[in-house]
């Protein structure tokens, strides 16, 4: 079915109206929300006291197994930030104008879940105190990190990702921002004055800014890739069975698109219904992004079983035990759950059907995401369990405080979203309103014939006419 | 160090690792330990507590996989017996093997070059040294250690473990550990720190036997040897020249087949300093 992906006779006005009614006054679902995030985060601060002042023991790890959730969970937020960077660089270099009414929560949620997995690393450090000793600080001792250890690496890459991503957020958010400050009152109105950076919307401003945004989605872009193979790094420098595969680094970056869009379908869903953002969100642009998820979905469930395949078919006979305990030892109902959530579900993105009912891409996302959080525990705690010395193979299940740990660090990253849809834009409205004129040409012949006499006017071609627009 | 160089030598420098590595080395300090003479007593492991501080973490602890052991005997039994007896029991009456196992301070250890703040890192004895006071705990070397031979302080233990006037059994010579901090065997190197002191104050070489670790101090059965690998006429070097094991190999090639020698996942090219030597079994039991 051939349908607009908005519509093209929507008001500028409206545009700006309904974008500033998103936030202002909370309603009482907000608050409630609100205060069971908080909740959500005061378990996982009681845990991590009571683990700080007690010592790592009270998380249930043990010799074998020194790592768990923590890192299952560090990795399953990290893969969480790729589909930001997805939507908002690369659909905009290749000119995907559908990803404009979705890409500014998208891009928050990169912002978020960054925020969120920087803790697992510090969590989960014995002393933690000592946290800053990965970084290659001056020290009048001389003291360097060492940098052939992917951890150091992790820092590195972490801190910028995060850095750029934020930066990214912010720049593409200034002309809302303008929009936001003419329209405030009070103390909103004086943080967006300064927030907004003095924009008017002149000619130089606009040409900057498209300067400034395609520089930084250039820059992110390789930054994003980088990011999760740094993280598989953690895993393939090693000599562990399980872990030393050399297809770990695009087999992360693509099951941290595949959650993402996940998550981006599941966050739609709940901003165009609790926003009544229908007009903007549309089944149209929900139908592209389930069709990018199934895609995505299909590099992932490839690389997974590349990695059985080379795995069984090489000379590595730990790593190949390894596999056959994981099918059919005590992990296996997490491995088969992973598999068929991640392989057979997203066949559901396939049939129209499916991928028009919002509540079914609901529950359909949730599960994606169910299968890439087992598939980060899948490749952490298994390898521990059964690596190479047969004496120390010992299943352990992580204990209550990491459950609260983990449990909170949902809320905090709940918390921080919905504090920023009432504090920012969650659409963006300027380029909502350009994808809106150029439909609107596109409609109308005789727009449209002026629009490629001008293109093929090297004098005219200068002036960007969609610009004018915003 | 220019191009020119790099392409003329580079095969000295890839060969490195082989014949030591890029370290001047003063000793390599090995093991050779005698399966056929271990007799499971873990008067060793005993030992070990004692010389090096180890925290008794109590029953719950060790049942959860939380022990700090720096020497553990492992106990494995025989397939065929138990695939005789038509229960098999999980602990058979016979048919058991013991293999000591602590840190086997390999050459190219794998847990040195993940550690994020280089807190253990090869010393130029042929040690694999922890920097207790380095070691921000992110437990990443005892991930990538095959032997699962790290052990972590998951819990403080200076005030649990040893109640007054326990403390004062504590070996001076080397420190209590804090949590949240990485440990492991270290071959007593406060020992081998003493013994080097002592010769370099008499002018001399550290002669074999001088001294050895606390586990092959008790062993009653002199299962395990300590020595300096670099002496040739050192007991350690000797067997491990008589059983036709080398360092610096991934694979050993033997005249002779029947010698027993061998280092535990050395095809993980990780080069061992401890040789084992397999256990005699009487084919009949």
């Amino acid at each position: 079915m051939i349908e607009k992906d908005i519509d093209e006779q929507i008001k500028w006005a409206k545009i700006n109206a309904d974008v500033l009614r998103s936030m202002e006054n909370p309603r009482r679902a907000y608050w409630i929300t609100f205060f069971i995030c908080i909740a959500m985060m005061a378990c996982a601060v009681t845990a991590e006291i009571y683990q700080y002042n007690t010592g790592m023991g009270v998380t249930n790890l043990n010799n074998p197994h020194m790592w768990d959730m923590y890192i299952a969970t560090f990795v399953f937020w990290i893969g969480m930030s790729h589909s930001g960077t997805l939507l908002s660089a690369i659909l905009h270099i290749i000119h995907a104008d559908w990803r404009k009414p979705i890409y500014r929560f998208a891009e928050a949620m990169t912002t978020f879940s960054l925020m969120t997995a920087g803790f697992f690393p510090m969590i989960h450090l014995g002393r933690v105190w000592n946290l800053y000793w990965v970084l290659p600080y001056v020290s009048d001792r001389g003291h360097w990190p060492n940098f052939r250890s992917p951890l150091v690496w992790d820092a590195f890459a972490i801190s910028t990702y995060l850095s750029a991503s934020m930066l990214f957020l912010f720049i593409g958010m200034i002309p809302d921002l303008a929009i936001c400050r003419d329209n405030a009152r009070g103390w909103r109105r004086k943080i967006y004055t300064v927030l907004s950076l003095g924009w008017v919307g002149s000619d130089r401003q606009w040409r900057n800014f498209r300067k400034t945004y395609l520089l930084m989605a250039c820059f992110l872009i390789p930054l994003a890739v980088s990011v999760h193979s740094i993280v598989s790094s953690d895993f393939a420098m090693s000599i562990m069975p399980g872990w030393h595969v050399t297809s770990f680094p695009p087999y992360f970056v693509a099951g941290a698109l595949y959650s993402g869009c996940a998550a981006i379908i599941t966050l739609f869903v709940m901003l165009r219904y609790y926003f009544r953002f229908e007009e903007y969100m549309t089944v149209a642009i929900m139908e592209k992004t389930a069709k990018l998820t199934f895609a995505i979905a299909m590099v992932w469930t490839y690389l997974n079983l590349i990695e059985f395949a080379s795995t069984w078919y090489g000379h590595d006979i730990y790593a190949k035990e390894l596999l056959i305990a994981k099918a059919t030892g005590p992990y296996a109902w997490i491995f088969w759950t992973m598999l068929f959530c991640g392989m057979v579900v997203p066949f559901a993105l396939a049939v129209e059907k499916f991928r028009r009912h919002m509540p079914t891409m609901f529950v359909v996302s949730l599960l994606l995401n169910l299968s890439m959080y087992f598939e980060r525990w899948m490749i952490v705690a298994p390898t521990l369990s059964m690596a190479h010395d047969p004496h120390q193979w010992y299943i352990e299940w992580p204990s209550i405080v990491q459950w609260a740990i983990v449990f909170g660090s949902f809320g905090w990253f709940g918390l921080l979203f919905l504090v920023f849809v009432k504090v920012f834009p969650s659409v963006s409205m300027y380029e909502v309103k350009e994808m809106v004129f150029h439909r609107r040409r596109l409609v109308n012949e005789n727009a449209a014939k002026e629009y490629s006499r001008r293109a093929s006017d090297r004098k005219g071609a200068g002036g960007t006419p969609e610009l004018k627009g915003a | 160090m220019s191009l020119q160089n790099i392409l003329e030598n580079w095969s000295k420098y890839r060969r490195g690792a082989e014949e030591g590595g890029h370290h001047k080395y003063e000793h390599r300090w090995g093991m050779a330990i005698n399966l056929d003479l271990c007799i499971g007593c873990n008067a060793c492991s005993t030992a070990c507590y004692a010389e090096n501080n180890l925290a008794v973490v109590g029953k719950e602890r060790f049942a959860k996989g939380q022990a700090m052991h720096w020497l553990r005997v492992e106990r494995y039994w025989d397939e065929s017996i138990n695939t005789t007896s038509s229960v098999a029991p999980e602990y058979p009456e016979e048919g058991a093997s013991f293999l000591p196992m602590m840190c086997q301070q390999c050459n190219s250890a794998t847990c040195e070059p993940v550690c994020p703040v280089a807190a253990t890192y090869h010393t130029p004895d042929g040690l694999n040294a922890q920097v207790y006071n380095r070691c921000i705990g992110s437990r990443y070397c005892s991930n990538n250690c095959p032997f699962r031979n790290r052990y972590f302080n998951f819990y403080s233990y200076y005030e649990s473990a040893w109640p007054e006037p326990m403390n004062q059994q504590l070996n001076p010579d080397l420190s209590v550990r804090d949590k949240g901090v990485m440990e492991k065997c270290t071959f007593c190197v406060q020992r081998i720190r003493a013994a080097k002191d002592k010769a370099k104050m008499e002018d001399r070489k550290v002669q074999d036997g001088e001294f050895t670790t606390a586990c092959a101090q008790a062993c009653p059965t002199s299962a395990i040897v300590f020595g300096d690998r670099l002496d040739p006429e050192s007991k350690v070097a000797k067997l491990w020249a008589q059983q036709e094991v080398k360092l610096g190999v991934y694979k050993q090639h033997k005249q002779n087949p029947e010698k027993r020698g061998y280092r535990i996942f050395e095809e993980l090219n990780i080069d061992p300093s401890v040789m084992y030597m397999e256990r005699v079994r009487d084919s009949s039991i």
